[in-house]
């Protein structure tokens, strides 16, 4: 930990409003924060808490439709709430950074990295330009970045993830900042590339000795970053103390519950014998997107009652393969079986029971659902067209549903996607899905885009669904903190192959293959002192090497 | 950049079918408009014998299929036939006509595109600020008021009132190009009128439809005073529907052009279809169509080309 100098950051009684339906309504109501020069402080919170509104804020800034209504920031001796825009506008950039939770979307696609990367030093004129590319590439080795002479003149969409987000932090650092505001930079991130850009992170704020205020909604990565940790809710503050108290002894009843949240596990079930015949049989599948080959010789079964995990990082094949499966993209090779009885390769050949027996649940519900379409006919509409409802029937069928996944049929029925929560959505996605009647439910990451508490309610419901109805899920996710809860059975998989695969509690159990204990091993846990084990461990330059590939 | 070749091959592969499909319909629209040409050249005294002669003499008594096919191997080289009116080569007729036309077209785009481009990105820069209203009402009347009405109103302040500017467009041979530029300056501001205002309101709808996309928001966390936001962040990656809508409006600069043309008496080729539609010459009308059937299909693969080069996905593939 370096060492800890003045105050640089003095937030008091910070009140800002949002404009919706033609009024202003308060969503931060006076939250203080002190941030002394080479501190780190982690802003955590569920979505809607107003973490990255008070991050924006720390910078005198307000996103349109935003204001700060009340209180005081003051950065450095500099009242940003009173001072004119033009000054704010010249802390940007120079002694205030920020790293933005998409590095991919936050990069402009029309311009090089490090003509990026050297546009706010030579604009205030702290560096010449030949010398700012200079020192990007200095940055890029030292945050690990492959062929870090080189990688500044590609344009972002040829650069991955996990680099950008380094190269957002590179540039971050171009100025030198006293500050950066990181929101959320590795929520986006597989868990192996996460650890390498939370380790170039944390390296580089303690080399130049920078205070940072570390924005997440996730407890274990907060843990390794931070050195204060403050919980927010709804735009309040909860409370606040230094990293390793706060972890050992929460004090607030909400802090309680957040750390508790990855206990729900429900117990594992044993594969059935030989005899039994699954639901879903993935027959040595190979698949392609034109000409390059995105699965290869991939089998599994899932057995009615059942939930089998897909796990692996972003482009193993984990979707494409649930694809194959709903017949939208023909295996090139190998069969799918259902109920032992094979299916045809493309959906259009399927005769309409074939087609009911198998539904999905999406990532997005935002984008799943469509927003100009009531509820009940979102629901009504499956029910109708595979199980011939009409009217009352109709109607029935549809409350019905909705006691399922525990929505009032009275209140949701007539209302439209965007006047529900993300957890309400995803709900309503669920009963679309049941209104099919299926024996066998593909989720896709159905709670990587929900808060913990969200996401747990939405794991018990289908829990409960699983037992009273009997079905099959095959669970595609890359948090292994979903499988330990939900899963019986595990694939692992990479670059389109199964690595391994298993019961839960032996997958769990070493001896792993190398790749399942990396993955395994890069989940955060709540010991502040993870991060730094870990890469002990692994020998640093490990991770470098594996940023390369 | 193989890659951009290719989708440049192949969009001016469809381009020509595109052509090759226009020319049928062109073809055969002519043939559907009523009247006889013969009986046109000959008048109402004509006996039945005179006229058969006439056709024969034309062609015109050979099957539809057989004149067009007749027709398009002719348009391949560059051989539209000849005026029925005059006898003179088609390409003589439209030739001369097509040069004035296009002449008018680029010198009022030489002074609308810029002009377009940059209150474009002015009122993108002062959205919702009074100048960006007062531009919005401006070129919104000026695209609502006919041309006709507006190259009048334009006669009657720059020439008769002031006596700035001629109100007829006459040109002669002997002019300088100053001269040229001084008697085409009201119709060509005409035309201005009319297409400035679709394209500054294309710009500034591509510039702010960007403006809630997460670089812009970096871009100003970076400290990007406004206009460096505007110009450097958001037009790079506008230019694809500016584009766009800057093709559309230099066709129209090209083939809509017959009202202007009417009103200042400018000898280009929309009085030149609109004289040989009353008059029925048919090969004059079929050329004059396809050359503006051609000229949309060339400006629309420009605008794709172009479209193509400023993505930097397409022009730097991973």
């Amino acid at each position: 930990m370096a060492e800890k100098g003045n105050v640089l950051l003095k937030i008091e009684g910070l009140r800002i409003e949002a404009y919706a339906e033609e009024k202003w309504f308060e969503i931060v109501h006076g939250v203080d924060l002190l941030l002394r020069r080479g501190e780190v402080m982690g802003l955590i919170g569920e979505s809607g808490a107003g973490k990255s509104t008070i991050g924006l804020a720390a910078m005198g800034f307000a996103r349109d439709g935003c204001r700060i209504s009340g209180g005081s920031v003051e950065f450095d001796g500099l009242e940003l709430t009173t001072t004119s825009e033009t000054d704010r506008r010249r802390l940007r950039g120079s002694r205030i950074a920020y790293v933005a939770q998409s590095a991919a979307a936050s990069f402009n696609p029309a311009h090089k990295l490090i003509d990026q990367h050297t546009e706010a030093p030579v604009h205030y004129r702290i560096r010449k330009r030949m010398e700012s590319q200079e020192d990007a590439m200095e940055l890029y080795q030292r945050l690990r970045l492959p062929n870090p002479r080189e990688i500044g003149f590609r344009y972002p969409h040829q650069v991955s993830g996990g680099q950008l987000q380094r190269a957002m932090t590179a540039m971050a650092m171009s100025c030198r900042p006293d500050l950066i505001i990181f929101d959320e930079p590795t929520t986006a991130l597989d868990v192996t590339t996460q650890i390498e850009v939370l380790a170039a992170i944390r390296d580089i704020v303690d080399q130049f000795n920078t205070a940072a205020i570390y924005i997440t909604h996730d407890l274990a990565v907060v843990a390794q970053m931070a050195d204060v940790i403050k919980v927010l809710l709804k735009g309040d503050q909860v409370e606040e103390s230094d990293t390793r108290s706060m972890l050992e002894n929460p004090q607030e009843d909400y802090t309680k519950s957040l750390w508790a949240v990855r206990s729900f596990q429900r117990a594992e079930k044993d594969r059935p014998g030989d005899e039994a015949v699954p639901v879903v049989t993935v027959e040595n599948i190979d698949a392609s997107y034109g000409p390059v080959k995105v699965l290869e010789d991939v089998s599994f079964d899932v057995h009615a009652g059942m939930t089998v995990a897909v796990v692996g990082e972003s482009g193993s094949g984990k979707s494409t393969a649930a694809r194959c499966i709903t017949g939208l993209l023909p295996p090139t090779k190998g069969r799918i079986l259902f109920q032992g009885e094979e299916l045809p390769a493309s959906y259009l050949a399927r005769t309409k029971d074939q087609l009911r027996q198998a539904q999905m649940i999406y990532q997005m519900a935002d984008t799943a659902l469509n927003p100009k379409i009531r509820i009940g006919d979102i629901i009504g509409r499956p029910a109708e067209f595979y199980g011939g409802l009409k009217g009352t029937d109709l109607k029935n069928r549809v409350d019905e549903l909705l006691d399922m996944i525990e929505l009032d049929p009275s209140k949701f029925y007539g209302r439209y996607p965007p006047e529900l929560s993300g957890g309400q959505k995803q709900r309503v996605g669920i009963a679309r899905s049941l209104a099919a009647d299926p024996t066998f439910i593909i989720c896709d990451e159905v709670t990587s885009a929900l808060d913990q508490l969200v996401a747990e309610g939405i794991l018990r419901l289908l829990d409960r669904l699983q037992q009273d109805l009997n079905l099959a899920y095959m669970f595609i996710t890359h948090d292994l903190a979903t499988v330990r809860s939900i899963a019986d059975e595990v694939v692992v998989m990479k670059q389109g192959r199964v690595v391994e695969q298993g019961q839960k509690s032996e997958m769990f159990k070493p001896p792993h293959h190398p790749y399942t204990d990396l993955l395994l091993s890069s989940v955060p846990e709540m010991d502040p002192d993870w991060l730094t084990t870990l890469l002990e461990e692994r020998g640093v330059d490990n991770v470098g090497e594996a940023a390369t590939t | 950049m193989a890659d951009v070749g290719r989708i440049i091959l192949l969009r001016l592969g469809l381009g020509i079918l595109t052509l090759l499909v226009i020319s049928a319909l062109i073809f055969g629209a002519v043939e559907l408009l009523p009247g006889d040409i013969a009986q046109a050249v000959l008048g109402q005294g004509a006996t039945e014998e005179t006229l058969a002669a006439l056709r024969t003499e034309m062609g015109l008594d050979r099957s539809a299929p057989v004149r067009y096919i007749d027709w398009l191997a002719g348009a391949i080289v560059g051989d539209f036939g000849v005026s029925l009116l005059n006898q003179q080569p088609v390409a003589d007729v439209i030739g001369p006509r097509f040069a004035n036309t296009l002449f008018l077209a680029a010198y009022a785009a030489v002074i609308a595109v810029p002009v377009a481009i940059l209150l474009g990105i002015i009122v993108a820069l002062l959205r919702n600020t009074i100048f960006d209203r007062v531009a919005n009402v401006a070129t919104l009347t000026s695209i609502s008021s006919p041309e006709f009405f507006l190259g009048y109103i334009l006669i009657l302040y720059f020439s008769v009132k002031t006596g700035w500017f001629p109100s007829i467009a006459k040109l002669s041979s002997s002019m300088t190009f100053f001269e040229l530029l001084e008697a085409t300056f009201l119709p060509a501001l005409t035309m201005v009128l009319v297409v400035v205002a679709h394209m500054m309101r294309m710009t500034r709808a591509a510039i702010i439809n960007l403006l809630a996309s997460p670089y812009i928001e970096m871009a100003r966390l970076k400290g990007a005073p406004g206009w460096k936001v505007i110009t450097l962040h958001a037009l790079p990656n506008a230019w694809a529907p500016i584009i766009n809508v800057v093709a559309l409006n230099l066709a129209y600069l090209i083939t809509g052009v017959v009202l202007v043309e009417v009103v200042f008496v400018y000898p280009g080729i929309g009085q030149l279809l609109v004289d040989a539609v009353t008059k029925r010459d048919f090969p004059v009308v079929q050329a004059c169509c396809l050359i503006f059937a051609a000229t949309f299909i060339l400006l629309n693969l420009a605008a794709d080309v172009g479209a193509i080069l400023t993505n930097p996905r397409l022009r730097h593939p991973k």
